[in-house]
């Protein structure tokens, strides 16, 4: 039996908080985690089969223009290749999230340096790697071919749903006591999981078996099913660890369908993984953005006007645009607004959801441009975020669901000892280095996407969860094993949780931060169904029953479930969707972040010295892999301030730092202690968890609290992101 | 890849005549295997050189020290000799690459490696330095690495080496024997070459001599440091480095050896510089006019104009800090 929900009201049955197990909030152990730290655990190009081949991709070399021929017959007798697959079928860059389509497809239309056009298959790796490097591609370039958003020649277009425009905002500028008004950049960013996009493609008959490491599975069935012209039923895809995904794998990517077609012309099982420079040309970037923020307010410091401008850029044909402006709708109050959002279209990889797509990139601007407001209206910045929090969503004008941003600035600035900060730049000093701190609002957009899993009370006493949801090492494994547990009364070893499958129900998969909140209610809902049959054995009403450790308890009577299922097996199927409760209310999560940095007054380097981060999520599920989600969040906050960005020729488009040594993550010296503290909240809009999504809020805005805390270290405010020494050292020695 | 055939040399004399022969040596391969699987380096044939007997660290007779080209990147930067008397090495060591790279890199390898230019590395890039004639696609293009000495209308590359910078500073030698057993020791500075015209040559080394031992004369100074400037605070390439020797004599610099990394073809250095400073008083304003002498030869490339200024401003730190107290 399946219990469906759809989410159109507020549920204020707090279903976990009757449970007595004791287990949902805990920092319960990954169950797989000794797996995955032994090595065990078997990632898409580990267990290869004995009859494999491998398949290594072939770029384009040309960013705009045409595949006239290539030299296949030459690569065929070299030893070991036994195909060359190109064509119609092959996918110009990968699925858009939750597209459940394919992307533009065909070899023979290039559109940016770096597309993959063919696919050389041989006998080994080395022997497939060394015919696609040998490939000689005839290659017809089109001169004009626009790579830059800012080329006057670049097509610009202005989606109709992101633009705001209420009151008067130039007017409100003219008025205001105190303004800003500042142009700002961040450059692309790589999403650069640890694991490459790989794929191995087993077909038998008709059907093709993927074992891939992909985000989104019921999403990416149905977009390699469109892919390959079959139907969805043929395709199955296993993805029971994945080693990262940050966005970059939410939709199904060229090394799938190519893994597909060559497997089905030579009939065994075929290899493809990315090499590292693949993974950064041809799978999604995150947009770079130019940004202007208007900020008009009064003399006591209230916003009386917010503008947030935003250019961002897609290859043509793509209707992703980087969200930009997504929490300036409702994060501050100010009666006059405008929102205006562009996009360009060049011909550089594609863009895509990246690590918090929206708030990562356009929070943390407004939040550095929020910074140079509190210092011209002499305003401590943490209060001048605390009198600008709104009643209301001041754009749509709607509750909100829960709200805690205040508590988190109170909260992050007692701890950090943000009352010890000097306002003034340069007064603080260690050796060469100036030291100062900053500190930024966290807000991320809260989602519920729908979801189905199903649970299984089998006659032994043990629960088994069965989704085609994935674990990007987010901890999914856990979290269901958890809710599970609380609620059937099970201790952890007693629940088993398969996922990454897509014969098991189609979940929400690992996206936008709402796997844990919406796959975790449709676990929630399958056992509050077997719950329901359990009453149902034992004659009473679930408010009678307490399950715990095995047993269920009705009065006064303490019966193992073993006996209460008399050799029964018990399935639970639960399947939620979002309803009207997201028109409703606006739904977010909130945070602070606090950092202390030193600036290195001779060459303008900048080191983090510490960081706090203080988040509510509503209710956290698992206190060590909430913390974990949100160190990683931060972690990326320190790169995308410091180090981070997609370098490309402005002459051609490509990418040039395409590999570890020149894309710039933190490294372990680049991070200090790190402190994240997690608030208490509920969030009954959310879903009957009453639990919001928290794996990107660590990064939204973060990286603004480092560019600040550079300005109150050394008295120099980088608009241009990354803050690499280049742009902090001209301003070291003019007057701070 | 490129299919190639593999021997592990059982002599110098048998590794040296593979090499004339046209085979190429591998040592750590920490940068040949990479360049090798992206074929930028094609070799047909490899020798290896790893059980070759050249990892020993000794004393010469003049109180030097002789490095064989084996010793690992960590045990050199670790050895108690280097420490104490040159501490600019052990330093230099450190600040590259990460632990696992140390521990597999082998000091011959280390002069040798190649250029990180983006351009260098993309096959589908013209690069002299690659395919000599194809031109310099890095002219023009991303040139935050690049050099601001010594670069030629064919190659703006940078040698990425810290090592060989404070070896530079060092005046350390290069023993080298050739396919007929000869024996030769060649000075670091003339060992490297400027691009020229031929970037694709960046050593005095011929076909089939075989890098024996490093060697360093005692050391000059004992004030020494090596100050490397980066993007982040390990695992990044030097935006550039600084490697001094200084020796003070009643309040005045006596000898000063200077080596700059992250800024040409070659580990860098202007000896008109030290002359410079040899007898001075030390003072800011002395460091700004060696620092001005210095830069006033330098050419940016575009993206990387910020590294005059930050040469100037680290040089001047350096020699601050080497010649206080």
């Amino acid at each position: 039996m399946t219990l469906h929900l759809k989410m159109d009201d507020r549920d204020d049955r707090y279903r976990l908080d009757d449970m007595v197990q004791g287990l949902v909030g805990t920092a319960t152990d990954r169950p797989e985690g000794k797996l995955k730290v032994s090595g065990k655990a078997s990632y898409a190009m580990d267990a290869l089969p004995d009859d494999v081949c491998h398949g290594v991709l072939v770029r384009a070399t040309i960013t705009h223009g045409k595949l006239r021929n290539m030299d296949t017959e030459a690569v065929k007798v070299l030893p070991g290749i036994r195909t060359v697959i190109t064509g119609k079928r092959m996918l110009r860059n990968p699925a858009q999230g939750m597209a459940g389509k394919a992307p533009i497809q065909g070899s023979d239309d290039i559109a940016y340096f770096g597309q993959p056009i063919a696919l050389v298959v041989a006998d080994t790796l080395e022997q497939a790697r060394h015919g696609a490097l040998v490939l000689r591609l005839e290659l017809e370039a089109k001169g004009d071919a626009v790579v830059n958003p800012h080329d006057p020649e670049a097509s610009v277009e202005k989606p109709k749903t992101e633009q705001v425009l209420i009151g008067d905002l130039d007017e409100a500028m003219k008025k205001a006591a105190f303004t800003v008004d500042q142009h700002y950049t961040t450059p692309g960013h790589s999403s650069a999981a640890m694991e490459p996009h790989a794929s191995v493609a087993h077909w038998h008959g008709d059907s093709v078996t993927l074992r891939g490491s992909y985000q989104m599975l019921a999403y990416n069935r149905a977009e390699l099913a469109d892919a390959l012209g079959i139907s969805e039923k043929n395709v199955r895809i296993l993805a029971p660890y994945v080693g990262g995904g940050f966005g970059a794998k939410l939709g199904i990517s060229p090394e799938a369908v190519a893994a597909a077609l060559a497997s089905k012309e030579l009939g065994v099982p075929v290899a493809v993984s990315m090499t590292r420079q693949q993974v950064f040309e041809t799978t999604m970037r995150r947009s770079e953005t130019n940004q202007r923020i208007r900020l008009a307010a009064d003399g006591n410091g209230l916003l009386t006007g917010i503008g947030h401008e935003a250019l961002v850029s897609n290859l043509p044909g793509e209707d992703f645009s980087e969200p930009v402006t997504q929490a300036t709708r409702f994060l501050y109050r100010g009666e006059n607004r405008e929102i205006v959002h562009k996009i360009a279209r060049v011909h550089r990889t594609c863009a895509g959801s990246v690590r918090a797509p929206g708030e990562a990139v356009g929070l943390t601007v407004l939040e550095i441009a929020m910074d140079e407001l509190a210092e011209k209206a002499g305003i401590d910045p943490v209060e001048l975020r605390k009198k600008n929090i709104p009643d209301q969503d001041p754009t749509d004008q709607i509750p909100f669901s829960s709200h805690t941003l205040a508590e988190a600035l109170d909260e992050g600035a007692r701890r950090f000892g943000w009352d010890k900060r000097n306002p003034k730049p340069r007064a603080t000093r260690d050796g060469e280095w100036f030291v100062g701190i900053g500190m930024a609002s966290a807000v991320r957009v809260n989602m519920l996407i729908e979801s189905q899993a199903r649970v299984t009370l089998s006659a032994d006493g043990r629960a088994m969860i069965e989704t085609d949801m994935t674990d990007i090492g987010t901890g999914t494994y856990a979290i269901l094993g958890q809710i599970a547990g609380e609620m059937l009364g099970l201790p952890m070893e007693d629940v088993e949780t398969r996922l990454g499958d897509t014969e098991f129900p189609p979940a929400s998969g690992s996206g936008g931060s709402f796997g844990a909140a919406s796959n975790g209610t449709a676990v929630m809902l399958g056992c509050e169904e077997i719950r329901r049959q359990l009453c149902k054995k034992l004659d009473c009403q679930d408010s009678d029953m307490t399950l715990k450790g095995g047993y269920a308890i009705v009065g006064n009577k303490r019966i193992a479930l073993r006996e209460v299922l008399d050799g029964d097996t018990l399935v639970g199927e639960g399947h939620v969707q979002p309803g009207k409760a997201e028109k409703k209310v606006r739904q977010a999560t909130y945070g602070s972040y606090f950092a202390e940095v030193g600036v290195n007054s001779v060459t303008g380097e900048t080191r983090l010295r510490r960081m706090l981060g203080v988040f509510a999520a509503g209710r956290i599920l698992n206190a060590k892999t909430a913390r974990s989600q949100c160190l990683g969040g931060m972690t990326f906050g320190i790169g995308m301030a410091l180090t981070e960005e997609l370098i490309h020729d402005r002459r051609d488009g490509h990418l040039v730092n395409h590999d570890f040594a020149e894309y710039h993550l933190p490294v372990n010296a680049d991070v200090p202690q790190i402190e994240v503290v997690l608030l208490e909240e509920r969030d009954e809009w959310a879903n009957p968890l009453q639990a919001k999504g928290i794996g990107e809020l660590g990064i939204c805005g973060a990286a603004a609290s480092i560019v600040n805390a550079i300005y109150n270290a050394c008295g120099v405010r980088v608009r241009q992101l990354p803050a690499t020494l280049d742009k902090v050292i001209d301003g070291l020695d003019e007057p701070a | 890849m490129n299919p190639f055939e593999y021997t592990r040399a059982s002599s110098r004399h048998e590794a040296a005549t593979m090499a004339a022969g046209g085979a190429t040596f591998i040592a750590g391969g920490t940068n040949l295997l990479d360049l090798m699987k992206l074929e930028v380096m094609t070799p047909e044939r490899l020798v290896d050189i790893n059980r070759l007997d050249m990892d020993d660290i000794e004393t010469t007779a003049d109180g030097g020290l002789r490095i064989g080209a084996m010793v690992r990147n960590s045990d050199l930067a670790a050895n108690d000799m280097v420490r104490s008397t040159y501490p600019v090495l052990s330093r230099a060591l450190l600040a590259g690459a990460s632990g696992q790279l140390r521990n597999k890199a082998s000091t011959g390898g280390n002069l040798l490696q190649r250029t990180r230019c983006y351009y260098f590395y993309d096959t589908a890039m013209p690069c002299n330095k690659r395919e000599p004639g194809s031109g310099c696609q890095a002219i023009g293009g991303a040139t935050r690495l690049h050099a601001i000495f010594g670069a030629s209308d064919h190659c703006i590359a940078t040698h990425p080496s810290d090592m060989a910078v404070a070896l530079q500073a060092l005046d350390a030698q290069v023993e080298v024997e050739s396919a007929t057993g000869d024996v030769r020791t060649v000075e670091l500075e003339s060992f490297y070459r400027l691009p020229g015209n031929t970037p694709h040559i960046e050593t005095e080394l011929k076909p089939g001599d075989l890098i024996t031992a490093v060697i360093v004369p005692p050391a000059k100074g004992r004030r020494q440091t090596y100050r490397k400037v980066r993007d982040r605070a390990s695992y990044a390439f030097a935006l550039v480095s600084v490697a001094g020797v200084i020796d003070m004599s009643d309040g005045r610099i006596a000898h000063a050896s200077l080596a700059f990394g992250g800024v040409a073809h070659k580990p860098w250095r202007n000896t008109e510089i030290e002359q410079m400073l040899v007898g001075e008083t030390p003072s800011p304003n002395v460091f700004v006019r060696v620092a001005d002498a210095l830069l006033r030869d330098a050419e940016a490339q575009g993206d990387n104009a910020f590294k005059i200024k930050l040469l100037h401003r680290t040089l001047c730190a350096v020699l601050t800090e080497l010649t206080e107290g």
